[in-house]
């Protein structure tokens, strides 16, 4: 438990609406992510998913619980936790080297001009955009400006990268190159990785853990998934790999039926140690009886490296 | 297709310009007089009295002889009440410019307070919106009484005229900056300076500058009125002084000239404002 380099202890969150009701969007969550891993958070619309990410990050405060970050407690935002948003939220009014740079310099406030802007060419040539240092985000398709974003994260080097649906605004063909270049950096870079995302193939290409939500409100992890599938795997041979329907219909099973039930059901289910299940290693290929259980415990994660 | 699109609004404008004029000389001239009852009383006020009165309200053609007149020697000085309508038009735009960049020099960075703080919004949103709704030449008497000085003064109304455009915009846009950028300064963790420089200013600097070019059309509209009531210099005074005279063709000529110079200074600050916009 020691190398864990984020902990997420019981976090909750309530909104107050206009009439004074309190919502408890999710409640009692716990997990860990360890250096060099990629975790993905899979739930439905509104489940706070978002919510969870920007706690992480510390641009908001949970209601209850802690989050700990290489053994100390999260209490804003930090340049060891870099986050892609969404929406990309470049600066317009800077060039793809100026947003970088921007990055960097605040980083690095005591480096010279030139030392910035080497270091940001650096990440600009790593997500493929050499040439387009001096266009502005408006000249820049989507797949370019996501790039700028996720060159603009790396750039600080930090701990930990947190994505929220970095991809979902892109067409098919895009996304999947820009998920192989994602595949490829943090190979490279053994960078630490919390993404969030709504597709079923994404997560089971990109991630060693998917964590699963129910459904808002009072939203839980269901279970945590490991991807059993060996980590050299890409776009094209995933499908061909005998653990990867497995994994597939175990999700999307979780998404269709189990996320809506799944209160009903679970009558001993701990929150402190959501069951981490290997759908992948499972030989029957039931999806409802599919789930190798092993509560608690240490990942089968090693095997699998 | 396109060419012929670019050429169509300016043909358009040309022609209304010489309707216009056509139809401005077809009503001032001359009124066909009867014939001269008397040529002994004719001899003795004037063969043109007696042909026909002219017209009261000068002709085009006056007008553009006395532009003309004015090009030709735009900054002469002949005394208090006889200068050049470019000396004229000149200290209104120093008095303008003066006013203006003081109001400038305290909105923005008020406004930039106000839209940061919702607390300072809040306490100081009771005495702008009172006011922000009082004509700036009410401010006059006071100006005169406090400041001792007629030129002063008018600049000063100049300066309270600008003020709240520039203010509220700068609040405004500053107050609206998008979440997401803040974030992304946030989570870089920078500091407070360099995010208000680095972030909030270039992202509210659109609207900022709409503000400045609202600002800067009102103080051209109200340094016409303030000049006439302080007079001395300026193209207000120009203008009241020409009603004295009676020089109807002076009052046109300066009314072209005030239009034409509102006109540039809005350019400018419509270029200004593009400078500082970015599509997203
Ligand atoms: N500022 C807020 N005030 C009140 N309720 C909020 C606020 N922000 C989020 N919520 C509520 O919290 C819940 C979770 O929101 P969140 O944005 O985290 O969802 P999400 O899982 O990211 O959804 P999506 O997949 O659509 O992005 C939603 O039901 C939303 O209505
Ligand atoms: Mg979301």
């Amino acid at each position: 438990m020691n190398e864990t380099l984020i902990r997420v202890e019981g976090i909750a969150k309530k909104f107050t609406g206009r009439d004074g009701t309190d919502t408890t969007v999710f409640e009692n969550l716990h997990f860990g992510i360890q250096p060099g891993e990629f975790v993905c958070l899979i739930g439905h619309s509104g489940c706070g998913k978002t919510t969870i990410l920007n706690i992480l990050s510390g641009l908001e405060q949970a209601s209850a619980g802690y989050v700990f970050v290489g053994g100390r407690e999260v209490n804003g935002p930090s340049l060891d936790r870099a986050v892609i948003f969404q929406s990309h939220a470049l600066m317009p009014w800077l060039t793809v080297m100026g947003n970088i740079a921007f990055a960097v310099s605040s980083r690095w406030p005591e480096w010279s001009a030139d030392k910035v802007a080497a270091h940001a060419q650096k990440y600009i040539d790593l997500v493929n955009l050499t040439g387009s240092e001096k266009k502005r985000p408006a000249e820049l398709s989507g797949g370019m400006k996501q790039r700028v974003g996720i060159a603009r994260a790396l750039s600080i080097q930090p701990k930990m990268l947190l994505m929220d649906e970095p991809f979902s605004a892109l067409d098919a063909l895009t996304r999947g190159v820009l998920q192989e270049e994602v595949l490829r950096i943090c190979a490279e870079t053994r960078q630490t990785v919390f993404m969030i995302t709504h597709d079923v193939d994404e997560a089971i290409l990109l991630a060693d853990k998917i964590i699963l939500m129910t459904n808002g409100p009072h939203a839980k992890i269901a279970e945590i998934v490991v991807n059993t599938m060996p980590r050299s795997r890409t776009r094209h041979d995933l499908h061909k790999h005998p653990h990867y329907y497995r994994i597939r219909n175990h999700l999307i099973d979780f998404l269709v039926d189990r996320s809506k039930l799944f209160a009903a059901v679970s009558a001993e289910f701990d929150p402190r140690h959501p069951p981490l299940v290997s759908p992948g290693l499972d030989e029957s290929d039931g999806a409802d009886a599919g789930a190798r259980s092993q509560t608690g415990g240490t990942p089968p994660l090693a095997a699998v490296r | 297709m396109k060419s012929l699109l670019n050429w169509k609004a300016p043909a358009l404008s040309l022609a209304m310009f010489l309707l216009l004029i056509g139809i401005w000389h077809a009503l001032t001239l001359p009124k066909a007089a009867p014939p001269p009852a008397d040529t002994e009383y004719a001899a003795l006020i004037g063969a043109a009295a007696a042909a026909g009165q002219k017209s009261a309200f000068p002709s085009p053609a006056d007008v553009g002889a006395k532009i003309w007149q004015h090009l030709q020697e735009p900054f002469y000085d002949r005394g208090p009440n006889d200068k050049g309508i470019g000396i004229q038009l000149a200290y209104s735009i120093a008095r303008v410019l003066a006013g203006y960049l003081l109001a400038a020099l305290v909105a923005v960075p008020v406004g930039f307070l106000i839209g940061m703080s919702p607390t300072v919004y809040r306490a100081l949103d009771p005495y702008i919106q009172v006011l922000k709704p009082i004509s700036p030449l009410a401010w006059m008497p006071l100006a005169l009484f406090t400041l001792k000085d007629s030129s002063v003064s008018a600049i000063f109304v100049i300066f309270i005229c600008s003020l709240w455009p520039m203010l509220i915009n700068t609040a405004f846009g500053v107050a609206s900056v998008r979440r997401e950028w803040l974030n992304v300064a946030r989570t870089l963790e920078v500091g407070p300076m360099r995010t208000a420089f680095r972030v909030i200013l270039p992202a509210a600097a659109p609207t900022i500058m709409t503000g400045m070019r609202i600002s800067i059309g009102i103080a051209w509209l109200v340094i016409v009125a303030a000049e006439m009531l302080v007079g001395g210099t300026g193209i207000g005074y120009f203008v009241w002084n020409e009603w004295n005279n009676l020089s109807i063709t002076n009052i046109l000529t300066a009314i072209l000239a005030i239009g034409l110079v509102g006109m540039l200074l809005d350019l400018m600050l419509a270029k200004l404002t593009r400078l500082v916009t970015f599509p997203e």
